[in-house]
């Protein structure tokens, strides 16, 4: 595997492969030392054009735990301000030659255009409103470690899912561990044509009762303004997972931040039931597998082209495969 | 002013020339079958059996072999020349040498340049540059609002005066159903063909590409099919209303060729076209978010498309365009979503209808040929035909002869067009515009010599 672009790329035995490589990598947080040599280094460079603390922070976290250089590179206050483009700054950027790019922009498609302008290895952390894989694989392995599988499981993704890549990443994440996916929102957030990813749609919470896992997207704010429902109020009343809704039988799932009070009541948000946590703490050790997939497991041949002999060489010692 | 004057050429050398055993294939002239013709000053002067002109001291031969064909060159009344404002991706001289290329001995350059063709002084400077530079005839449409704005008329009257061939705001629908009728009102003091880009910006808000299966997968923002047809509709009951002559451009989806059909069975004044995108490519393309497949009207689905081609057929759709609109690589060079819209056209369109529609048997050459050459006639315009004392506009193509979109570069300045690296066959060698050469591929050169 040279990239991380889309869980489409990705097939059953890939997503098992990466998700029982993080279960490793969960030992690793429990020790007093939280830290493994496995990347020593390689320098991995955060690229992201969004604001994002929690998956910006997450993959820092899981880059420092394999022992890689980070290199933070915020869009905002930099040159790409300036006007650069995207083409621009990635190439500026790869004359520091990164092993890695993780990628977060607002457009789809972005981080398969950078796959193909450098030579790093590009871990896309959200493409617009097209994927972001590795909550999907975050996800799976939340779902793997408390349930044990997922084949045949009932899924709900409850909300806003035409503006959410969490949504279209995991649609195709459950499916292909064995899952069925059954989405529910209002009709103007769900977009014409889902229904061809092979889930079910629904426009009212009314079966949610057949669901094993119920999965509430984020509602942002903004989508009132531009009118996509009449309120929040309205919206709550009638999508919001609350003690009502939610059966003692069910998990529940968010990608967070929670809107308390909108996708979620704050009792069911606190309950056993919700693995919120669980999943914040499954990135960390699913970004570290993706890392490790890519820089470490799949390369044993050098495959980076403008790189000198040398640079190779001082790498190979670097990571003692010479020794 | 008669149409043709509104028509701009550079000047050029007249051709002298013998073409012997060629496909003479011109269906408004009835003939399909081999012939010797003599064209010189300029002049079709000679349409006779094959192998009976001998070649004169002071022409060039070329030998068709019964292989290459003639045909009345193609008319293309919808192109984006750049100029002026944006010659960093077309230029008058670079447009029109790709449109000559691709076969066309006429096009008409759409407005929507920086700064707008709105006013009379900026329609003379356009007419006198493209005296210099323009390989072919162009006409231009002037906007028919100031700045595309929508919202006060363009001096229409005026802009007919200096040569407006007719009126367009291209790129923007005339969004206002109030605007759009005191123009059609104002066509009947100063004439000119009003050309319509159909969207209803409500309904296409936010969307880079087609609404349906691929746009939920990719989450991409969709254009619902409606945005245009609605436009359609409504603008064909605004133009019955007023006797007005309206032309509708680059249709792309089934309900707009049923609202046409409806127009013109009611008996209003409308027309319409087609791109060769929409007749052979479909949303599927934009899959590998590729810039190139992103265009306005955007690529839509297999039954949208089969009914485009049904509608031409039919007759419904009057004419191909390719709506050739270049952009520079650095602008194409970025994520889907913020890609500037449009795709190159004029130098493959021939060989992709031709590859995609003849071949497979959906429409006959002479059809495609009729159709590439229509639009012309819908701007009141006399269609090039091949016959005896005719001034010669003629395309030479040898329509067995495969080749790869752009494996030799492109005419245009710009390089992104959706037909690009695809096999196609069917290949322009030589294009005479108003009598002159105006394109000829190298090979051509001694090849057919004697």
């Amino acid at each position: 595997m040279k990239h991380l672009l889309s869980i489409e790329d990705l097939d059953r035995p890939a997503i098992e492969r990466i998700v029982t490589q993080a279960e490793r990598f969960a030992e690793v947080s429990d020790r007093e030392i939280k830290k493994v040599p496995a990347l020593r280094g390689r320098m991995v460079l955060n690229l992201f054009y969004e604001a994002s603390t929690r998956t910006r922070s997450s993959f820092e976290l899981a880059a420092k735990r394999l022992s890689a250089d980070v290199v933070n590179f915020a869009a905002s206050g930099s040159s790409v301000e300036k006007g650069e483009s995207l083409k621009d700054t990635v190439l500026t950027l790869s004359a520091h030659k990164p092993d890695a790019i993780v990628l977060r922009t607002p457009w789809a498609g972005a981080a398969e255009l950078v796959s193909g302008w450098c030579s790093a290895a590009i871990v896309n952390a959200g493409d617009g409103k097209h994927e972001h894989p590795t909550q999907a694989l975050l996800d799976v392995y939340t779902l793997r470690r408390r349930l044990g599988q997922i084949d045949g499981a009932s899924i709900w993704i409850v909300g806003d899912v035409a503006h959410s890549r969490v949504a279209r990443s995991n649609i195709i994440a459950f499916q292909r561990m064995g899952a069925k996916v059954t989405i529910a929102g209002p009709p103007t957030l769900i977009p014409r044509g889902i229904e061809q990813l092979g889930c079910d749609v629904r426009f009212t919470l009314d079966q949610l009762d057949s669901a094993d896992i119920v999965y509430a997207l984020r509602m942002q704010r903004e989508r009132m303004s531009e009118t996509w429902v009449p309120s929040l109020r309205e919206y709550a009343g009638c999508y919001q997972i609350n003690g009502r809704r939610l059966s003692p039988h069910q998990l529940l799932m968010h990608p967070g931040p929670v809107n308390r009070g909108v996708e979620l009541s704050g009792e069911v948000a606190d309950s056993p039931q919700a693995v919120i946590t669980a999943q914040v703490e499954a990135g960390v050790v699913v970004r570290m597998a993706v890392l490790y997939e890519l820089l470490a497991a799949a390369r044993q041949a050098p495959p980076l082209s403008g790189r000198s002999q040398l640079a190779d060489a001082a790498a190979a010692v670097a990571t003692g495969q010479l020794a | 002013m008669s149409a043709v004057q509104r028509m701009t050429i550079g000047l050029q050398r007249p051709a002298e020339l013998l073409l012997r055993e060629v496909r003479v294939l011109d269906p408004r002239a009835g003939i399909d079958a081999v012939h010797d013709v003599r064209i010189s000053d300029g002049r079709i002067v000679e349409l006779g059996a094959p192998a009976t002109i001998a070649a004169d001291h002071d022409e060039e031969l070329i030998e068709g072999h019964g292989r290459l064909a003639l045909l009345p060159a193609f008319f293309d009344p919808h192109v984006h020349l750049r100029t002026p404002g944006q010659e960093h991706k077309e230029d008058l001289a670079t447009g029109t040498r790709a449109a000559a290329a691709g076969g066309f001995a006429g096009v008409i350059a759409m407005p929507n340049t920086d700064p707008v063709l709105d006013s009379a002084p900026l329609l003379r400077s356009l007419r006198d540059a493209a005296a210099r530079e323009a390989r072919i005839s162009v006409g231009f449409l002037a906007a028919i609002t100031r700045g595309l704005e929508g919202e006060q008329l363009t001096e229409m009257a005026e802009l007919r005066e200096q040569g407006a061939l007719g009126f367009s705001d291209d790129g923007r629908p005339v969004h206002s159903a109030g605007m759009l009728r005191k123009a059609l009102q104002y066509q009947r003091l100063c004439g000119g063909v009003l050309a319509l880009h159909e969207e209803d910006p409500t309904l296409s808000r936010g969307g880079s590409m087609n609404e349906g299966a691929v746009s939920a997968a990719l989450g991409i923002g969709g254009i619902p099919t409606v945005a245009e047809s609605t436009m359609v509709a409504r603008d064909a009951a605004l133009a019955g209303y007023e006797d007005a002559r309206v032309h509708f451009q680059h249709l792309s989806c089934a309900a707009s060729v049923d609202a046409v059909a409806d127009a013109k069975a009611r008996g209003f004044r409308v027309s319409a076209e087609v791109t060769p995108h929409h007749l052979l490519l479909t949303d599927e393309e934009v899959r590998g978010m590729d810039t190139r497949m992103k265009m306005h009207p955007p690529l839509t689905s297999e039954a949208d498309r089969q009914a485009l081609i049904e509608g031409l057929r039919a007759g419904i759709i009057d004419c191909v365009a390719t709506d050739h609109a270049p952009h520079a690589r650095d602008e194409k060079e970025v994520p889907f979503e913020q890609a500037p819209m449009g795709t190159t056209g004029l130098e493959t369109a021939f060989a992709a209808l031709h590859t995609g529609l003849v071949l497979p048997g959906v429409m006959p050459l002479e059809m495609l040929v009729t159709r590439m050459t229509a639009g012309a006639g819908l701007f009141e315009l006399p269609t090039p035909m091949i016959a005896r004392d005719e001034l010669a506009s003629v395309t030479l193509v040898d329509l067995e002869a495969e080749f790869i979109a752009g494996e030799d570069g492109w005419q245009s300045r710009s390089e992104n067009c959706c037909f690009g690296e695809r096999p196609l066959q069917g290949r322009v060698l030589l294009t005479l515009a108003g009598g002159a050469e105006a394109h000829r591929r190298l090979e051509l050169a001694g090849a057919g010599a004697a």
